[in-house]
């Protein structure tokens, strides 16, 4: 007990034992795509495992019923967080007709949401990030509370689009954050063939707005981070670039293999810093959690992961005459 | 009515737009207190303040990346190109972002945004401030693809473009801006994207063009009138949907088919169109389909004998005609 860091971040008990239960789930949904891959009955996986904090601390941070998110593949912690379910994802793992991110059109990971503003992304990365400054530019336009949020890579911050989307927001002073969920590897190419000097929110300096670097295996220091971006977006203050570092603990999708390009040491390693044991920990140390709790919470999940999966294994795929549909306005 | 140049049939079309819709606002480079380098939006940021005209940093992604952003939040924003040569770094938000949005996501969301770039050469502009990039575009479902002639055809297709659903990229002949001038309507109209217009009645050749190069079919039309051949002309003035049925109904008139345009001839539009006429109106051709077109080099070079012997002109035009009526 004592150190109950989340309530001077604001954080109620119930609170931090739900951001605890958004990673759990979207790290059991991840882990079951993994296997229904390997079974061979979904095509690809990419993955959210090590950087679950990240996305639900900051998701936690953000007005879930006004903010707009422009994510990246990987933020599937995030889009639970901002509503969408275990079943969403399943559908778009089995690329079914009721997948709501694309119809069963897109890859997995590429979220997109109009419910929740979540903004359909791609496969060519960081042009969300664009995307996110017009919504913001937008926003401001309309004088409307709304923060603009965006997620990348690491690997992303050596785009043009990056740096286009810095620049015009600091020029225009925009509420948007831009968060580089830092995994340390860009597929196979390591974080120290990636950054020249090492730091991302270092860049932040050129595009006239504040650089914070966070841990981002802790989600209340991720939380508290994204709060103080929020409310300095909301108050006119502009934007925010925040680099949260954490590891991807596991290969870069289903195709990729990463033992041709890192020692399994090093994985392992990285494991003892893995965000759910960690922040598990944090809770059974508030006594917020037992492993009676744990127990109960382990067994709903994996009911909501197992139904969700029946479900959309035994949904109907689109109609092949959907291929010609909504190209243009119809 | 008034007679407009073609420049200010854009200006009259954004002002009006945004007049009628405060969702719509311009941006691009210099496009505020310059008011363009070509002057299109001259005098807009007076008007309606520089938030809705925006002065952009000098960032052609994200001029159509922050454009694609708004409009998927619901505004109507009108990007501009400062020339269509600068396009090239904002082909990734254009081609795998704007056109796709709609498909992608199912039709939950949609990019109701104009893209204006002044294309084309004949101003001495050299390599980079002369290239035609239609079709670079053309075969890309998700887009729309406008490219007028007339100061009619500029207002009415602009606010059309406003008013879509849908990416439009609209392509300004740069060398039309002054140079043709036409009768605008006072009041309020549109001109429907996807419909071609016969600009010529005639018997002999039919010619289908777009642009700059549709006044030389016309001025050509007009000499080859007293040698006794009659010609046909089809402004296709949309690109992208294109009026197969407009195109088809003007070659079955002549039997004879010219596509001309400025982009360089070979994955130029009009390997397009006469694939369309082989197809469709086969047992209508009494001659070969032939397209007049750009040279296939890079570009148009700069000294003043390189860029006319680039350029179509009237002369070249009559040739062509001719020699197709003579078949």
């Amino acid at each position: 007990m004592g150190n109950e860091r989340h309530k001077t971040l604001g954080l109620s008990d119930e609170q931090v034992l739900d951001m605890y239960r958004y990673m759990l789930l979207a790290r059991k949904i991840d882990e079951r795509m993994w296997l229904l891959n390997r079974a061979g009955k979904i095509p690809f996986v990419i993955s959210c495992q090590g950087q679950e904090a990240i996305q639900v601390g900051a998701a936690f941070a953000l007005d879930r019923e006004k903010d707009w998110l422009c994510p990246y593949y990987r933020d599937l912690g995030m889009v639970l967080v901002f509503g969408q379910s275990a079943r969403d994802q399943m559908l778009s793992a089995f690329a079914k007709a009721e997948d709501p991110n694309s119809g069963g059109r897109q890859m997995p990971g590429h979220y997109g949401d109009r419910r929740f503003r979540i903004v359909s992304g791609s496969s060519p990365v960081t042009t969300q990030l664009l995307h996110a400054v017009g919504v913001a530019l937008a926003a401001k336009m309309d004088q409307k509370d709304i923060v603009s949020f965006t997620s990348f890579g690491e690997g992303s911050s050596n785009q043009g689009d990056f740096h286009e989307g810095l620049n015009f927001a600091g020029v225009h002073n925009l509420p948007v954050i831009f968060m580089c969920e830092n995994n340390k590897y860009a597929i196979s190419v390591p974080v120290e063939k990636q950054l020249a000097g090492g730091s991302v929110a270092a860049r932040a300096q050129g595009y006239g707005m504040p650089g914070v670097q966070v841990d981002g295996n802790d989600p209340l220091k991720v939380f508290e981070a994204v709060k103080t971006a929020a409310d300095r977006a909301r108050c006119g203050q502009g934007p925010t670039l925040i680099e949260a570092s954490s590891y991807r603990l596991v290969p870069h999708s289903s195709d990729d293999d990463d033992r041709s390009y890192r020692r399994t040491e090093e994985v392992e390693e990285a494991r003892k810093n893995d965000p759910l044991v960690q922040f598990q920990k944090y809770l059974q140390e508030t006594g917020l959690l037992n492993k009676e709790k744990e127990k109960l919470l382990d067994q709903e999940i994996n009911k909501e992961v197992d139904d969700a999966t029946d479900y959309a294994e035994q949904a109907p795929d689109p109609d092949p005459a959907q291929t010609y549909t909504h190209v243009y306005a119809e | 009515m008034a007679v407009i140049s073609y420049i200010d049939a854009v200006t009259q079309a954004l002002r009006e737009e945004m007049q009628r819709d405060e969702r719509v606002f311009v941006l691009g480079e210099d496009v505020g207190v310059r008011g363009g380098v070509f002057r299109a939006t001259d005098g807009l940021i007076d008007t309606f303040g520089p938030e809705r005209v925006l002065d952009t940093p000098l960032t052609e992604s994200a001029i159509a990346g922050v454009s694609i952003g708004a409009s998927v939040y619901g505004k109507r924003p009108v990007a501009e190109m400062q020339f269509a040569d600068f396009i090239l770094p904002a082909v990734n938000q254009i081609i795998s972002e704007a056109a796709k949005m709609r498909y992608r996501s199912n039709n939950a969301w949609n990019c109701p945004l104009v893209i204006r770039a002044p294309y084309g050469g004949g101003v001495h502009g050299a390599l980079y401030h002369s290239q035609s990039v239609e079709k670079i575009f053309t075969g890309v479902p998700g887009l729309k693809i406008v490219m007028p002639s007339t100061p009619y055809d500029v207002k009415g297709l602009l606010k059309s473009s406003i008013r879509d659903e849908d990416p439009v990229l609209f392509f300004e002949h740069k060398r039309c801006y002054r140079l043709i001038k036409g009768e605008v309507p006072e009041e309020d109209y549109t001109v429907p994207i996807g419909k071609a217009e016969v600009k010529r009645e005639g018997t002999d050749v039919t010619v289908i063009s777009y642009g700059l190069t549709l006044h030389f079919a016309q001025k050509a039309a007009e000499e080859l009138e007293k040698e006794g051949i009659s010609v046909h002309i089809l402004d296709l003035r949309t690109l992208v949907p294109l009026d197969k049925e407009a195109i088809l109904e003007a070659v079955a008139k002549t039997g004879k088919g010219l596509i001309i345009h400025e982009d360089n001839v070979t994955g130029g539009f009009g390997g397009e169109i006469s694939a369309v006429i082989a197809e469709e109106a086969f047992f209508e051709l009494d001659a070969p389909v032939r397209r007049l077109c750009g040279p296939d080099v890079p570009s148009m070079p700069y000294s003043p004998s390189l860029e006319k012997e680039f350029m179509l002109n009237p002369e070249k035009v009559t040739n062509a005609i001719r020699d197709l009526a003579e078949f």
